[in-house]
């Protein structure tokens, strides 16, 4: 008996595992027919401005306000340890690289893939419920290169841009709750941070971060609209997946960057 | 000769993986005609639709559109075949995030280089077509279904196309709504010196619309013929279909076991 049900186990192990590699592929060639598909995104700049608008200025709000918040959380705590070694005049170093280095293209990523990207995964998924890609297709238009590339390049230009101005909010927060409030001395938070944050290894590896996390969070999310069940419970399900693996996919990510970036130089 | 049928189709047989949904399908469909397909729920009538359209590729049996095989075409030949064909789906299928008036457009601007003020003149005079001219500036939400239709009718024939297929056009409508698309399917056809293809399970509406039928039942055909051939079938199948009885060769049950050993009365 038991050997039978841990034959089953093993078996239902092996169908995960098969079906994950197949929709791996699937979601690769999706990938290589959107990269393919892209000429009409920029022959046509209106859909790629149409779609930068809704990725990346109706996330503004939400990123601008959170990262405000963060730099202001990260001023108070990074004051109070700091303040212990007597070097809180550090404290725009800790909030700059914080920032630069991780916050701030993690947290707008995060934040990004449960605003653009699940908006994203929503719309295409629906459109596919209503008929609206096929309809599309049957008029002798490529969804794939008039809906999906135009949003996938929408989403791979705004995240760097967003995470850039979540850092640039952050900094701006820490130095409110730091100079400001408590009063650090303005001088050395702004010459210690501009010393210290080195513009390849801390600006431009953010950078990267934030453009690698682009383009993985817009594809799950794309991908995860167009392959969602026609129905009201696939849709509501892709939509999901999207914030779930999005969110897996920058954390893990981040970990391999860093380990690639920050190796101790 | 082989022009006379827009469409021949011969002896087509299609699976979803290794589900047959059609079998050995024999159709034409002759240019100016409107011919209605029709057969209940699953019958495979939709699946015709997209052979035609080249969405989907035969298991065996060739698809032939005004003399080309579909199958042997790649996507550019699809697309180019495409663009002279429209297609009105079922609950219209119009773009959520774009007017009325852009809906209708969209094939122009997508496909040609004409000018905006005659895609403009256009567009009015396919919205004008179908009555909605007045109604040019509303998005699809502001639509009743009706209208949405009549939209999504202007917009399979914007750019003029020889064969219109229309997929269960009449489901959902109200009785008023019902009779204008009946109405506009036939007049867009003749005006337009176009081709028809009407798949729906609404047998009064179409038996008075359409020049000839063809009835499926289980990916077969089983009856073919015009209206009043129809009507007058003697063929029980037909009968059933066409004056709606509950009962009769397609079974009102579903596939089940003796009700008695459902409700485990024992003997």
């Amino acid at each position: 008996m038991f050997g039978r049900s841990a034959i089953v186990n093993i078996r239902s192990i092996g169908h995960h595992t098969v079906d994950a590699v197949r929709r791996f592929g699937y979601a690769s060639r999706f990938l290589a027919l959107t990269i393919a598909g892209s000429g009409a995104s920029f022959r046509r700049l209106r859909l790629l401005i149409r779609e930068l608008y809704f990725t990346g200025v109706l996330s503004l709000i939400i990123v601008l306000v959170s990262g405000l918040f963060v730099g202001m959380v990260l001023g108070l705590q990074g004051y109070h340890t700091l303040q212990t070694y007597g070097s809180e005049s550090a404290l725009g170093v800790l909030v700059a690289l914080s920032l630069v280095r991780e916050l701030g293209p993690v947290v707008s990523g995060l934040l990004f893939a449960s605003r653009a990207g699940s908006a994203m995964t929503a719309e295409i998924g629906l459109m596919k419920a209503t008929e609206q890609l096929a309809a599309m297709e049957m008029m002798a238009v490529d969804p794939i290169s008039r809906v999906v590339a135009p949003r996938f390049w929408a989403g791979v230009i705004s995240m760097p841009l967003l995470a850039a101005l979540f850092s640039a909010m952050g900094i701006f927060g820490g130095y409110l709750v730091g100079v400001v409030l408590i009063g650090v001395d303005e001088g050395s938070f702004w010459s210690q941070m501009n010393a210290a944050v080195d513009f390849r290894n801390d600006i431009l590896n953010g950078v990267v971060k934030s453009f690698v996390f682009g383009v993985a969070v817009t594809w799950i999310s794309l991908f995860e609209g167009y392959d969602a069940p026609p129905t009201a419970e696939g849709v509501s399900g892709a939509t999901t997946r999207t914030v779930v693996t999005s969110s897996l996919a920058i954390l893990g990510l981040d970990f391999l960057l860093t380990s690639f970036m920050f190796r101790g130089f | 000769m082989a022009q006379a049928h827009l469409i021949a189709i011969s002896n087509v047989s299609f699976a979803y993986d290794r589900r047959p949904i059609l079998t050995g399908i024999n159709m034409v469909i002759p240019r100016g005609k409107v011919v209605a397909i029709m057969g209940v729920s699953g019958s495979g009538k939709t699946t015709l639709l997209r052979l035609i359209g080249g969405v989907v590729t035969p298991v065996s049996g060739e698809v032939r559109v005004a003399g080309q095989v579909v199958q042997g075409l790649d996507k550019h030949g699809v697309y180019e075949l495409r663009r002279r064909m429209g297609m009105l789906f079922q609950f219209g299928a119009l773009f959520t995030d774009l007017s009325v008036f852009d809906n209708v457009a969209f094939q122009m601007r997508e496909h040609t280089d004409l000018p905006e003020r005659m895609i403009r003149d256009l567009v009015m005079m396919k919205l004008h077509a179908v009555g909605l001219r007045g109604a040019h500036r509303l998005m699809p939400s502001e639509l009743s279904g009706g209208m949405a239709r009549r939209v999504a009718l202007a917009r399979a024939i914007a750019l003029d196309p020889m064969l219109i297929m229309y997929d269960e056009p009449f489901t959902g409508l109200d009785p008023i709504s019902l009779g204008v698309i009946s109405n506009l399917i036939r007049r867009l056809n003749d005006a337009l010196g176009a081709t028809s293809i009407v798949v729906t399970h609404d047998v009064q509406e179409a038996l008075e619309l359409v020049d000839y039928v063809y009835y499926l039942s289980d990916g077969r055909i089983v009856a073919e013929g015009t209206p009043e051939e129809m009507r007058a079938s003697t063929d029980p199948l037909v009968r059933q279909f066409v004056y709606g009885e509950a009962d009769g060769p397609v079974p009102f049950q579903y596939p089940s076991r003796p009700f008695a050993e459902d409700l485990k009365i024992l003997h």
